[in-house]
C-alpha cells in the first residue's frame, strides 16, 4: 500500500507519523503506517464502545445472570453449611448416619435464627415436592425443644425417607444440572443415569412440543396466505404494488399489543369472526374463540405473515418474468414451469420467512397470554409465571436456557444457509 | 404483466383465482387492525355492530383520565429518552461500523442485533434480576435502559445503511481543508446523513412506545406506560376505552414509521459524490 493513498492524509496523527517517517528507513515509514492503522482501529472502537458497554451492562449482563441461575444455585449450600460438611463421607445410598441428622438439625435451627428457613424451605421444594411442610414443621418442633433434635429429626417420617437424603446431598453442591433436566422432564435416578420424570410430574415437553407446534401452525399458514399475494406483488404493475404493499406494512407497523386488542375484540362470542363464519354457514352456532388454540394461531398468523410474506417478495421481485415465459416457449406446462424455473429461485426467501416467523414464533408471550386459554400457554409464558408466580428463579432460568438454545440454534442456521443480510427485522 | 398476450381460459381462471385469494388475504390483514377504529367512536359500552352512535367519550376517557393520562406521560418519558440514547450512540456505532478497519466487524453486528434475537420475555426476566441487584428496578433509568438495547439495533441498520451512500473522501476533503474530525463530522457527515439518524430515531421511538414485555416486569405501579395499562386492561375487563387507546398508538405508530420509510429511502437513494 502506498504511503500517499488518501486513508493516511485524513487524519491529523497518520499525518504526523509520515511526515517524522520521510527522515526515517523504508522499514519505519511501514511502522508508522502500522502505527496510523493501529490508530484508526482503536478510534472506530472507541466510537463504537459506549453503545457495546450499555449493551453490555443493560442486556449482556442480565442475560448471563439470569442463565447461570439455571445452573447455580446456592441457597441450600450456603443454608445448611454443617450438613455439607457431615454428608461428605456419605456413599449416597440409604441414610447417612446420626451425625448428619444432628448437623442439618443444627443447620435448621440456626436457619430459623436467622430468618432464612422459609427460603430453605422453598428451595428444597423446588426439587423435592413437599419439602417445604416438613421443613417448617421440623423448624418448629426443633424450636420447641421438647425432645432431643435427633429424635425430632428421626420422628418425621420425611427425613428417613429414601428420596429426601440424595435431594439435599445434591443441594449441598451449588452447581446443579437439576433445574436444566427438569426443564425437559428428565432427573437423575438413584443408579446415577438419567431417566424422565414419572409422567404426573411431566410438564415442559409438552409446552416445548405445543409450542413448536404452534409455531409450525402459524409458519405454514402465513406462507400459504403469504406466497400468493408476494407472487401478485411481485407481478403487478409498480404503481398497484406500491397500494399492495402499503397492506401488508400497515399491519406490519402496528404494534403486537395493538393487534392482539383488536383480536380479542373480534374473536368475541358476539365478535366479528362469528358473525362471518354464522354467516357463511361454516359454524351452526357461536364458538368460543377466545382462550382457544385456534383463536390463537388465528391472531399470531395475522401477526406473522408480513415477516413471512417481505423475505418472499424481496426475492420475488428480482426474478425476471421473460426466465418464466422462456420456459413456456420451450413447452413446459405452467406447474412444471413454476416448479422448475421459478421455484428454485424463490427458496431462499421462502425459507429466510418461514424461518424467522418459526424462530419469532416461540417466544411469543404478549398473544398467549391475552388470547390463549390455560392449556394454550408457550414456554414464554411459563417462563414468566415462574418469575411472577411460583418465585422460583432457577425454574425460570433453565426454562429460558433451553428456549434461547432453541432460539440460537434456528439462528445460527439462518445465518449459515441464508447469511444475516436476509434478516429484515428492521 | 400477469396475463399473456394470449391468455388461454386455464391462465384466466388461475389469475382470477390468484386474485380471489390475494383480495381475502388482504381483508385479512386489513380488516383486524381497522375494526377498533370505528368501535372507538362507538357511544355505547359494547363491541358490538351496528354502532350506537359515534361519540368520543372513550377518548375522553383516554386522554381525561388520571390513570390514562399518567401512562401517556410515562411512555413519553421512556420513548423519549430511549430515542435520545440509543440515536446518539447507535448512530456512533454505525459510523464506526461502516469503517472497513473496524476490527471483528463480524462479530459485533450478531452481538448488536442479539436483542431482537433473544426472545423478549428472556430480556425482560434477566433485566428484571439484574436491575433489582443494582437499583434499577421500579426507576425510569431502568427501563430507559433495558429499551435502549432493544431499540439501538434499529439506529445501527438503518444509519447504517444510510452511510452505505455515504462518500468518505468528503471527510478526507473537509479534513485537508483543515477541519477537526469533530467539525467534519457536524458539518459534513451528519446533514448528509440525516434522513438515515431520524429515521433510526423513529424507529428507536416506536420500539420503545410500543413495548409492553419488559416494562411489565421492570415498571411499578407509578411507571406504568401505555401499553401496560391496555394490557392490563385486556386481561381485566375488555372496556372501548381500549380500542380508543389501540386506535391512538396505532396511529402514533404508522404515522411515525411512514415517516421514518420515507426518510430511509430518501437517505439511501442519495447519488454518490465521485
Amino acid at each position: 500500500m502506498s504511503a500517499l493513498e488518501p486513508t493516511k492524509l485524513d487524519r491529523p496523527r497518520a499525518s504526523r507519523d509520515w511526515s517524522a517517517a520521510d527522515s526515517g528507513t523504508a522499514k519505519s515509514v511501514a511502522a508508522a503506517l502500522r502505527r496510523a492503522d493501529l490508530g484508526d482501529r482503536l478510534r472506530s472502537l472507541a466510537l463504537a464502545a459506549p453503545l457495546l458497554v450499555l449493551l453490555a451492562l443493560s442486556f449482556g449482563i442480565p442475560i448471563i445472570l439470569l442463565l447461570s441461575r439455571a445452573v447455580y444455585d446456592p441457597t441450600i449450600a450456603n443454608a445448611l453449611p454443617q450438613t455439607s460438611q457431615a454428608l461428605r463421607g456419605w456413599n449416597g445410598t440409604g441414610l447417612p448416619d446420626d451425625a448428619a441428622f444432628l448437623a442439618l438439625a443444627a443447620d435448621l435451627r440456626s436457619n430459623q435464627a436467622k430468618g432464612t428457613a422459609y427460603e430453605l424451605a422453598k428451595s428444597l421444594n423446588a426439587r423435592l415436592p413437599g419439602a417445604r411442610s416438613q421443613v417448617l414443621k421440623t423448624v418448629r418442633q426443633l424450636e420447641a425443644a421438647e425432645r432431643p433434635p435427633l429424635e425430632v429429626m428421626k420422628a418425621v417420617p420425611f427425613w428417613s425417607a429414601p428420596s429426601t437424603w440424595p435431594v439435599i446431598e445434591s443441594g449441598t453442591h451449588s452447581v446443579t444440572s437439576f433445574y436444566l433436566l427438569s426443564a425437559l422432564d428428565l432427573r437423575w435416578n438413584a443408579d446415577g443415569g438419567i431417566e424422565r420424570v414419572p409422567p404426573e410430574q411431566a410438564i415442559f415437553v409438552q409446552v416445548f412440543m405445543r409450542t413448536f407446534f404452534v409455531a409450525a401452525a402459524v409458519t405454514l399458514a402465513t406462507l400459504i396466505l403469504g406466497f400468493p399475494l408476494a407472487y401478485l406483488i411481485a407481478s403487478v404493475p409498480k404503481g398497484l404494488a406500491a397500494i399492495l404493499i402499503v397492506a401488508v406494512l400497515l399491519p406490519f407497523w402496528t404494534s403486537i399489543l395493538v393487534r392482539t386488542a383488536a383480536w380479542t375484540v373480534l374473536l368475541q362470542k358476539f365478535g366479528l369472526v362469528n358473525d362471518l363464519l354464522l354467516w357463511l354457514g361454516v359454524a351452526d352456532d357461536r364458538l368460543d374463540l377466545m382462550y382457544s388454540r385456534i383463536g390463537l394461531i388465528i391472531a399470531m398468523t395475522h401477526i406473522q405473515l408480513p415477516f413471512t410474506l417481505l423475505p418472499i417478495y424481496s426475492v420475488m421481485r428480482t426474478i425476471q418474468p421473460s426466465q418464466m415465459k422462456a420456459a413456456y416457449s420451450l413447452g413446459a406446462k405452467p406447474f412444471t414451469a413454476f416448479r422448475r424455473v421459478y421455484l428454485p429461485q424463490v427458496f431462499p426467501g421462502v425459507m429466510a420467512g418461514c424461518l424467522l416467523t418459526f424462530i419469532l414464533c416461540l417466544g411469543y408471550y404478549i398473544t398467549p397470554a391475552l388470547i390463549g386459554g390455560a392449556s394454550d400457554q408457550l414456554i414464554s409464558n411459563f417462563i414468566a409465571s415462574y418469575v411472577n408466580v411460583e418465585l422460583n428463579w432457577e425454574m425460570a432460568a433453565a426454562l429460558s436456557f433451553i428456549l434461547l438454545v432453541f432460539t440460537l440454534a434456528l439462528f445460527g442456521i439462518f445465518a449459515r444457509i441464508l447469511g444475516l443480510d436476509r434478516l429484515k427485522l428492521v | 404483466m400477469l396475463l399473456s398476450p394470449y391468455p388461454t381460459t386455464g391462465e384466466r381462471i388461475r389469475i382470477t383465482l390468484l386474485w380471489l385469494w390475494c383480495g381475502m388475504v388482504i381483508l385479512f390483514l386489513l380488516v383486524p387492525i381497522l375494526i377498533p377504529v370505528p368501535l372507538s367512536f362507538n357511544s355505547g359500552a359494547f363491541f358490538i355492530f351496528p354502532l350506537e352512535g359515534i361519540s368520543t367519550r372513550w377518548y375522553e376517557v383516554v386522554l381525561g383520565t388520571q390513570r390514562w393520562q399518567a401512562a401517556i406521560g410515562n411512555s413519553l418519558i421512556v420513548a423519549f429518552g430511549t430515542t435520545l440514547i440509543a440515536t446518539i450512540l447507535g448512530t456512533l456505532t454505525a459510523i464506526a461500523l461502516s469503517d472497513e478497519k473496524f476490527p471483528g466487524r463480524r462479530i459485533v453486528m450478531p452481538l448488536l442485533l442479539s436483542p431482537l434475537i433473544v426472545p423478549v420475555v428472556i430480556t425482560a426476566v434477566g433485566s428484571y434480576l439484574f436491575y433489582a441487584r443494582v437499583g434499577l428496578a421500579s426507576t425510569y433509568a431502568g427501563i430507559i435502559l433495558a429499551h435502549t438495547a432493544l431499540a439501538s439495533p434499529f439506529v445501527v441498520v438503518t444509519v447504517g445503511a444510510s452511510l452505505t451512500g455515504f462518500d468518505r473522501n468528503l471527510m478526507r476533503a473537509a479534513a485537508i481543508s483543515g477541519a477537526r474530525p469533530i467539525t467534519s463530522f457536524f458539518r459534513v457527515m451528519l446533514p448528509l446523513i440525516l434522513p438515515g439518524v431520524l429515521s433510526g430515531a423513529a424507529f428507536a421511538f416506536v420500539t420503545s412506545f410500543d413495548e409492553v414485555v419488559v416494562v411489565q416486569f421492570l415498571a411499578s405501579a407509578n411507571q406504568r406506560t401505555m401499553p401496560l395499562e391496555m394490557f392490563i386492561g385486556l386481561r381485566e375487563k375488555l372496556s372501548p376505552a381500549i380500542t380508543a387507546a389501540a386506535t391512538l398508538m396505532m396511529a402514533l405508530s404508522i404515522v411515525l414509521l411512514v415517516v421514518a420509510n420515507l426518510l430511509a429511502r430518501r437517505g439511501k437513494q442519495r447519488p454518490r459524490i465521485d
